[in-house]
């Protein structure tokens, strides 16, 4: 399966036959791939792929074991990262990769700041930031360390640079992870302007629909081999998804909307709930073997409830009780030994311990809750690792590999099961699929099905509506800080939430989250 | 206000505060001559304290510094003395070993990825004991040269003198924050010290900042040891011993992290100023011994690490407690 868009000599940047292995572990085994002037090409595969790798090949920050890099049809080879650069390649990697000490306009221009009798011109250089932001709409202080700011902001900012130094490809690796819909769009945006000057462009991602709506070819990659290359609009999401799993994905049934839960069901409430200049208060109830999903625009207010809930910030109002016995949850601390359990957003900074084994990491919370005299002996953290290898299909090659060199969805599946281990009674997921490829997506969405029959309330944070459907008993809307609305049974339906969730807001001037 | 400036600025205020203190028990303190001798006495330490400071602010540190001021000085000692050398020549040959011996260490940590604690802990040893296969003895140095540099001075107003070394240091100062602030290896620095992968994705040259820090650091350390034989006349193997740790503790006190990423070579400026005024108090009391200078920078040193992590932590708290960042427009 090729496909022929343009003449050959379009070619601005191609590999053929790659191999990359890591202490024996073939990451890439044969890849050819081809990036032409002027169109977007995007690069699918699960998670472990080696899309990241294939990347990180092709901009110097690995040396491939084995074959050919060509740039402009010149065989090169690159040796690092600025060499890639002054090529004219612009990457945003995977992993957060700005320095947050350092200012939004040195992160933007270093290495090439501009100069004035030999030294830096940082009025200049700071002019120059503010003209660059300009041009995504963003009007911030450029001259302020990066880490003030969200982290959906340091993400456009990260491909303000990109683009900046790009000449002629912009290699973005799942940019749109934590941009809002109005963000993406402005991205999208900005890569047809580019792809319009001729510029070649590889997105990665692991949203379908935005493959579709940007990209010109498709690659696919599995078990780090070549899957196949097609024109995107020859080629149907079926056909897309099972090349990328090598199955076809059974179709997740929707709508499982339960009926009330048993009255034996414990039942979790808070009241009156709130933190100003945070969430505004609000009531809660949630009972074991229930579901409830929040959804709202980035910045309405989701995290910063979970937070609330599971007593990283505390409340300045409200209270909160377990079968109508009161409970304090001033800390997570409390929060655990209620039997709470929370899976950050934000799980490439908050979660990881990356020297730890996959073993180590899924046991952690577990070890933690039950405090460190009580040692899990190392048998029984195998099993537990092993359990959860398998039910989330964690790909590693052994459950003693340090988690840094898992790829980026395999990082997320391991902090997921990290506070699935603990077995808790209420269990906060806020983005639980972000990241994640379309197959363990779904099986992550089954296994949500799963824990809440087997009695557990989850209370599940998504921007993606559909999965919010497919999972959910009852549906909380968030907008501006303030929970708007309750839907329940016929109500959970993608167009019911989506004007829910609009209504009142004209689109384009939510606030951002704020997120350290 | 950016927080990062506050322990620099909490310096500066101590900094006054100590001199206020002194001037307040002993009013000769206030004067220029007072001053022009704080600078001279503590030249060698200061000029080696602008290379620890860029070396801390990368994530390293730099443990050789005393021994390279030691070997330097019993270089120069000895190529004068002995092989009548012109001081000229020694100096660019000593500033050149020790810079060389600076990037041959800032390679090894690079390359080998050894961490920086050993690579100059090595150094140390290696360096002091280069010393005493030259001699071990104390060599004065007699040279017209050297008398000449050492009578060199400004006349301040009210009868102070800012010496040559004095000068020395000054200008060293003015160039690591002009480096430091306004140059591209000064942001690779800073870079490194923030995140070192990420600097590396970002295209910094890691490879060549690392040496170039250190290098620069022992070239520091080399002109402090010229310094520092200037001051005493001579050149002893057994001097400077422990001089890494007090150009630490005053980098420390300047409000550099440990941690690397942040920090000013401003700041150093005045944690050099506090040790030194903390010794001239001594000397002007004439009865308290001298290790009440350790005992002052231990509890200094100890004070700033704890305002430090208060301020992580407040600033972390605010971060996250504020809800709506700037927004994108
Ligand atoms: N530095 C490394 N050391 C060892 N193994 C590595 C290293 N980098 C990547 N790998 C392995 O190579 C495989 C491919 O990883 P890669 O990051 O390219 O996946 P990916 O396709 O980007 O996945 P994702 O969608 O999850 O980001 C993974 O199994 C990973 O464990
Ligand atoms: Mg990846």
């Amino acid at each position: 399966m090729t496909a022929n868009v343009s003449p050959q000599d379009d070619v601005l940047l191609s590999v053929e036959n790659i191999h990359k292995s890591f202490l024996g572990f073939k990451a890439l085994d044969g890849v050819d791939f081809d990036i032409r002037a002027g169109e977007i090409h995007a690069l699918l595969g699960e998670n472990g792929a080696g899309k990241s790798t294939l990347i990180k090949v092709l901009t110097g920050v690995h040396q491939p074991d084995s074959g050919v890099i060509r740039f402009e049809g010149r065989e090169i080879g690159v040796r690092d990262t600025l060499q890639a650069q002054h090529l004219g390649i612009g990457t945003v990697y995977q992993e957060v990769n700005l320095l947050p000490n350092l200012s939004v306009a040195e992160n933007l221009f270093i290495g090439r700041q501009p100069k004035r009798f030999g030294f830096v011109d940082r009025r200049e250089m700071e002019r120059r930031a503010r003209a660059l932001l300009a041009q995504y709409g963003m009007d911030i202080d450029v001259s302020a360390d990066l880490a003030q700011y969200s982290v959906a902001v340091q993400q456009l900012i990260a491909i303000a640079r990109a683009v900046d130094l790009s000449g002629k490809v912009l290699i973005l690796d799942e940019p749109t992870a934590s941009l809002d819909r109005n963000e993406t769009e402005m991205l999208f945006a900005v890569m047809r302007q580019l792809k319009e000057r001729g510029m070649g462009i590889v997105f990665i991602t692991h949203f379908l629909d935005q493959v579709y709506a940007v990209s010109d070819r498709v690659t696919i990659l599995r078990n780090g081999k070549l899957a196949g290359t097609a024109l995107t609009k020859e080629l149907s999401k079926i056909d897309l998804v099972s090349k990328m799993l090598g199955r076809t994905l059974a179709e997740v049934t929707h709508t499982t909307h339960r009926t009330a839960p048993p009255a034996s069901a414990r039942r979790i409430s808070f009241r009156g709930y709130g933190l100003s200049r945070s969430i505004a208060p609000f009531d809660l109830d949630i009972s074991e073997g229930e579901v409830v999903g929040v959804a709202g625009l980035l910045g309405s207010g989701r995290t910063e409830t979970a937070r609330l809930l599971f007593g990283i910030d505390v409340p300045d109002s409200g209270k909160a009780t377990v079968d109508g016995k009161e409970i304090r949850l001033s800390s997570p601390r409390e929060a655990v030994a209620a039997g709470f359990g929370l899976c950050p957003e934000d799980r490439k900074t908050d979660g990881i311990v990356g020297d730890l084994s996959v073993r180590e990491n899924i046991a952690l919370a577990l070890q933690a809750r039950r405090g460190w005299l009580r040692r899990l002996s190392s048998r029984e953290q195998s099993e537990l690792a092993d359990r959860f290898i398998k039910a989330l299909d964690i790909r590693t090659s052994d459950m003693e590999k340090p988690v840094k060199f898992l790829s980026g969805g395999n990082q997320q599946k391991v902090i997921l099961a990290r506070w699935l281990a603990t077995n808790p009674r209420f269990l906060i997921l806020d983005e639980p699929t972000r990241g994640i490829d379309v197959g363990a997506h779904a099986e992550i969405i089954t296994l949500i099905n799963r824990l809440c029959d087997d009695g557990m309330a989850l209370l599940v944070i998504s921007s993606e509506i559909e999965e919010i459907v497919a999972y959910s008993s009852r549906v909380r809307v968030l907008r501006d800080r303030v929970h708007t609305a309750e839907l329940t049974g016929k109500d959970i339906n993608a167009a019911t939430i989506m004007r829910t969730i609009a209504a009142d807001t004209p689109l384009g001037d939510e606030p951002m989250e704020a997120k350290q | 206000m950016n927080t990062r400036l506050l322990p620099f600025y909490a310096t500066l205020l101590i900094c006054v505060l100590l001199y206020a203190a002194c001037v307040i028990q002993f009013p000769n303190m206030l004067s220029t001559r007072v001053l022009g001798n704080l600078l001279t006495d503590n030249a060698f330490l200061g000029i080696a304290a602008v290379g620890m400071t860029l070396v801390i602010i990368s994530g390293g540190i730099d443990l050789s510094v005393g021994s390279v001021i030691a070997f330097t000085g019993v270089l120069i000692a000895v190529l004068v003395s002995h092989h009548g050398m012109h001081p000229l020549a020694a100096f660019a040959i000593a500033l050149t070993f020790a810079a060389v011996f600076g990037a041959a260490m800032g390679a090894i940590i690079h390359y080998l990825n050894v961490p920086a604690f050993i690579v100059t802990l090595a150094g140390m040893f290696l360096a002091r004991g280069l010393c005493f296969v030259l001699t071990t003895q104390s060599i004065p140095i007699n040279h017209p040269f050297y008398t000449a540099l050492q009578g060199l001075y400004w006349r301040l107003p009210g009868g102070g003198r800012l010496t040559f070394i004095g000068g020395l240091m000054l200008a060293v100062f003015a160039a690591g924050i002009i480096i430091a602030h306004f140059t591209k290896f000064g942001s690779y620095v800073y870079a490194i010290g923030g995140n070192r992968t990420s600097a590396e994705l970002m295209g910094v040259p890691v490879a060549r900042t690392t040496i170039g820090i250190y290098a620069l650091s022992g070239f520091l350390s080399g002109l402090a040891g010229i310094v520092f034989s200037l001051y005493t006349s001579a050149g002893y193997s057994l001097s400077a011993v422990g001089v890494e740790l007090d150009t630490i503790a005053a980098v420390v006190i300047g409000g550099t992290l440990l941690t690397g990423g942040v920090g000013y070579v401003a700041g150093t400026f005045f944690g050099v100023l506090i040790q030194g005024i903390i010794q001239t108090y001594i000397v002007f009391d004439g009865t308290l011994s001298s290790w009440w200078t350790k005992i002052v920078v231990g509890i200094l040193l100890f004070a700033f690490i704890a305002l430090q992590r208060v301020l992580v932590f407040v600033s972390e708290r605010r971060i996250s407690g504020r809800t709506i960042a700037r927004s994108t427009g």
